[in-house]
C-alpha cells in the first residue's frame, strides 16, 4: 500500500478524544479474527456488558446526555461545511450572537456550485458567486479552515475529508449534504443533515438524535472480475428498495466487503442513503489503518490511535435490529434504467416491464420512469446508446476509479456521438492521476479533463445535461432533472462509463478488449 | 420557531411515491442565501412548462387546491438529498403539514426544524384520504382536515378520525415554538464534560 505523498504543511493534527470509560479495551495479545476476516473483540465473558455493535459503540461513547422528556444530545466530533446547506446557518449563528464552539473540529470546502473548468477566471453567474463569497466571509468571520478554490486540497468535501485524514474511525461525523454517508467506510457514524442541524452543530457541536436502528448487509463470496463495489451496492439498493435502509444504519459486514479496499468501501457507504439508511459503516480494518497511516490530520502517536480503533469492530455475538445476506458472486455489471436509483437491472438484462410489476405503485413508477427517460420495455440495456459519460462525482472520482477508466480508455477513442467527461474528486486525486499520465489516456481518447467538483453529478454548475439527453454517469443520482432538465440519467461503475464512452452504448465490461 | 398546535386547512392530493427532493425544489434553485423565497421554486420542473407559463396538468396548479396548507401524499415522501430547503419551500409555498404512509428520515426530521408536522398515517388510511378528497373534489370543493398535534389526530367533519404518532419531545418543541439551540445550550455544562472526559482542549474563549 503506497503512503499518501501529499501533506498539509505545518499541520497540528486534531487531537482524538481519548477512550471513554464504556470503550472496553482490547486486553494485549488477545485479538482474534472474525468468520469474515474482520478482528474481533475477545470472546464474550458473561462478567462483561452484553455484545455490542459498531454503531452502539460509537453511540454509547458519543452520548452527551440523554435528559427525561429530551432527545438525546450526541457529541459530534467532524463537522464538513460546503457552500449550499451552510449559508444561512452562518447567517443564524450571527443573527443570535453565537460563536461557532469548535472551529478547529470544522473543515470547508466549495464543491457543488463551482465550474470545473478554469478557475482562474470569476465565477460567471453572479448567484453561484455570491454562494462561494458567502462561504468564504463565513469561514473568514468564524474562524474555520476552508480549502478554498485555488487550494491545493480543495475538492469534493467526502473526498477530501478521507483523503487529509480528517476522518477517522470511531468518530461522528456530520455534514449538510446526504453523501456524508461516505465516511462511514472508515468505521465512522456519518450522516447528512439539514442547515438548521449544521446551525445547531456549529453552535453546540452537538446534536439532537434518537438511536437509530441496526442493520446488518452481510455479503458472502466475492465479486467476479468486471464487477465492481458499485455494482454491488446499487445491486443491494435494487433489492432493498429507496426506502428499505431506512430508520436505519447499515453495517456492511462479511468476506465480500472485507476484500474491498478502502476507495471502493467510500463508494458502498456512499449509496447507503440511496435505500432510505441514515449511514452506511465497514468496521475499520488493517486496511483501514494502511489507508489512514501518514495522512494530515490523523494523531501523532499512531499506533496508540489504531490499537483503540481496533475495539471499534462489533463484538461476537452483537445483535442487529434486521440482517440481510448477499452473495457477490450473484453480482453483474449493473445499470440504472429508471429514476431511482433501484430501478437498476445487469446490463445483460432488457428494460422490464412495467406491467410484469406486481404493486400497483411500483407499476405506475415505472410507466412513468420508461416514459421519461425515453426506452421501451424489452430494450436490452446494451443496445441503449448514450449522448454524455460523466465519470466523476463523491461515489466514484477517486484515484481507483480513475485507474479503472482509463485502464477500459486506454487504446480507444470516444465515440463520435459521444461527449465525454472525467471530473477528479480532488486537486490530490488530479494531481496523482496527472502524475500517473491517466490524464493523458482520457484526453488522447478524447475525453475532456476537468478540476475538481461535484460537477454533473447535480446540475447546480455549468456542467449539465441537455432535455433528453442520456447520461453514462457514475454518480449516485438518477431522479428526473438530476443532471439537467430533462436529462437522462443512469448510475454505473467507472469502466463501464468508459466502455459506453467508446462504443456509444452501454456495454458488458466482462467481455472488454483491453490494450 | 412559530408554533403549531391545530391546523384547519385545505389538503392538496399528490397521487405520486417516491417524490424526492430534486422534485420538491431542483438543485438551480438551492444558490440563495436566505431561508426565505423558495415558494415560489416549489416542484418546479412539475410545476411549469418550458416557456415559464404554470403547467394546467399539475396537480396542485388546479384552481380548487390553491391555499391548501396540507399536502397529501403517496410513500417514501421527501427522498433523496439533506437540503432543507425541500420543507422550506413547501412552507413558504403555504404547506404546515405533508401526510404520507412513510417520509424518508433526513427530510422528516429537517420538517420539525420549520415548524411543521410530517404525519404518518398507515397506507390504507392515506387511500381512504386520497379517495375522500376526490369525492369532495368532485363535488366542486376543497377537501378539509384537521391537524392537531395536541391530541395527535388527523380529523375531517365526516368521520375520519386517525390517530398518529409523534417524538415526545419534538412535539413539545413544536407546541411551544421553542428555540432548539437555546434549549440544547442549556446542556452546555454536560457538553464541556464530555469535552473534558474525552481530552479536548478547553474552548478558546468563545462564550456561548
Amino acid at each position: 500500500m503506497v503512503p499518501p505523498t501529499e501533506r498539509l504543511d505545518g499541520t497540528t493534527p486534531w487531537p482524538c478524544p481519548s477512550p471513554a470509560a464504556t470503550l472496553r479495551v482490547r486486553a494485549p495479545g488477545s485479538r482474534s479474527i472474525g468468520a469474515d476476516g474482520a478482528p474481533t473483540s475477545p470472546a464474550i465473558d458473561p462478567s462483561m456488558p452484553a455484545p455490542r455493535t459498531l454503531l452502539d459503540k460509537i453511540w454509547d461513547d458519543h452520548l452527551v446526555c440523554s435528559p427525561d422528556g429530551e432527545q438525546p444530545l450526541i457529541y459530534i466530533d467532524r463537522h464538513l461545511v460546503h457552500e449550499v446547506t451552510s449559508a444561512q446557518a452562518f447567517e443564524g449563528l450571527r443573527v443570535a450572537g453565537r460563536r461557532v464552539r469548535r472551529p478547529e473540529a470544522t473543515f470547508a470546502t466549495p464543491d457543488h456550485n463551482i465550474p470545473t473548468t478554469d478557475r482562474s477566471l470569476p465565477i460567471a453567474d453572479p448567484i453561484s458567486k455570491q454562494q462561494i463569497d458567502t462561504l468564504r466571509a463565513n469561514c473568514r468571520e468564524f474562524g474555520i479552515r476552508l480549502f478554498d478554490l485555488g487550494d491545493a486540497n480543495q475538492g469534493i468535501v467526502h473526498v477530501i475529508g478521507p483523503e487529509l485524514g480528517i476522518t477517522q474511525p470511531g468518530m461522528t461525523i456530520v455534514c449538510g449534504d446526504s453523501h456524508t454517508a461516505t465516511h462511514g467506510a472508515l468505521g465512522a457514524l456519518a450522516f447528512g443533515i439539514g442547515t438548521s442541524e449544521v446551525e445547531h452543530v456549529l453552535a453546540a457541536q452537538t446534536l439532537r438524535q434518537s438511536k437509530p436502528k441496526s442493520f446488518e448487509v452481510r455479503v458472502e463470496g466475492e465479486l467476479y472480475p468486471g464487477v465492481t463495489a458499485k455494482d454491488l451496492v446499487l445491486y443491494i439498493i435494487g433489492r432493498l428498495t429507496t426506502e428499505g435502509g431506512a430508520g436505519y444504519v447499515i453495517e456492511y459486514t462479511g468476506p465480500c466487503i472485507r476484500r474491498l479496499g478502502m476507495e471502493e468501501r467510500m463508494t458502498v457507504c456512499n449509496m447507503s442513503i440511496e435505500a432510505g439508511a441514515r449511514a452506511g459503516m465497514i468496521a475499520p480494518d488493517q486496511i483501514t489503518f494502511d489507508y489512514l497511516r501518514g495522512r494530515d490530520l490523523v494523531p501523532k502517536d499512531f499506533d496508540r490511535a489504531v490499537a483503540r480503533w481496533e475495539t471499534l469492530p462489533s463484538d461476537a455475538g452483537a445483535r442487529y435490529d434486521r440482517s440481510e445476506t448477499f452473495s457477490g458472486g450473484d453480482v453483474v455489471p449493473q445499470v440504472t434504467w429508471g429514476t431511482n436509483p433501484a430501478q437498476v437491472v445487469g446490463v445483460d438484462a432488457t428494460v422490464p416491464d412495467p406491467a410484469s410489476m406486481t404493486d400497483p405503485s411500483d407499476r405506475s413508477s415505472a410507466a412513468r420512469a420508461l416514459e421519461y427517460m425515453g426506452l421501451q420495455a424489452g430494450t436490452p440495456i446494451a443496445a441503449i446508446p448514450i449522448d454524455r459519460v460523466f465519470i466523476g462525482s463523491c461515489t466514484n472520482s477517486r484515484i481507483e476509479d480513475l485507474r479503472a477508466a482509463a485502464g477500459v480508455v486506454r487504446g480507444h477513442q470516444v465515440a463520435s456521438r459521444v461527449r465525454a467527461m472525467v471530473v477528479p474528486g480532488s486537486g490530490r486525486v488530479k494531481r496523482q492521476a496527472e502524475a500517473e499520465g491517466l490524464d493523458r489516456v482520457f484526453t488522447a481518447a478524447g475525453f475532456e479533463w476537468r478540476e475538481a467538483g461535484c460537477s454533473m453529478c447535480l446540475g447546480m454548475n455549468p456542467d449539465t445535461l441537455a432535455p433528453g439527453e442520456r447520461c453514462a454517469s457514475t454518480s449516485n443520482r438518477n431522479f428526473e432533472g438530476r443532471q439537467g432538465k430533462g436529462g437522462r440519467t443512469h448510475l454505473v461503475s467507472p469502466a463501464m462509463a468508459a466502455a459506453a464512452a467508446v462504443t456509444g452504448h452501454f456495454t458488458d465490461i466482462r467481455q472488454w478488449r483491453y490494450h | 420557531m412559530q408554533p403549531f398546535t391545530t391546523l384547519t386547512g385545505n389538503v392538496a392530493p399528490l397521487d405520486r411515491a417516491n417524490v424526492d427532493t430534486d422534485q420538491i425544489i431542483p438543485k438551480q434553485f438551492l444558490k440563495r442565501i436566505e431561508r426565505t423565497g423558495f415558494g415560489q421554486f416549489l416542484f418546479f420542473d412539475w410545476r411549469f412548462l418550458p416557456d415559464g407559463s404554470p403547467d394546467p396538468a399539475f396537480e396542485l396548479n388546479q384552481p380548487i387546491r390553491q391555499g391548501a396548507s396540507i399536502l397529501l401524499a403517496r410513500r417514501n415522501f421527501g427522498c433523496g438529498s439533506s437540503r432543507e430547503h425541500a420543507p422550506w419551500a413547501l412552507a413558504d409555498y403555504g404547506f404546515r403539514s405533508v401526510i404520507a404512509p412513510t417520509f424518508a428520515d433526513i427530510f422528516f426530521n429537517n420538517c420539525f426544524q420549520n415548524g411543521m408536522v410530517p404525519v404518518k398515517l398507515d397506507e390504507s388510511d392515506v387511500e381512504e384520504l386520497f379517495r375522500r378528497a376526490a369525492a369532495a373534489e368532485a363535488a366542486g370543493q376543497a377537501y378539509r382536515l384537521t391537524v392537531d398535534l395536541q391530541t395527535c389526530l388527523v380529523h375531517d367533519d365526516g368521520g375520519f378520525s386517525r390517530s398518529f404518532t409523534v417524538d415526545p419531545f419534538r412535539r413539545h418543541c413544536l407546541l411551544e415554538g421553542l428555540d432548539n439551540i437555546a434549549l440544547s445550550l442549556k446542556h452546555v455544562d454536560q457538553i464541556t464534560a464530555w469535552e473534558n472526559a474525552h481530552g479536548l482542549a478547553p474552548l478558546q474563549g468563545n462564550a456561548t
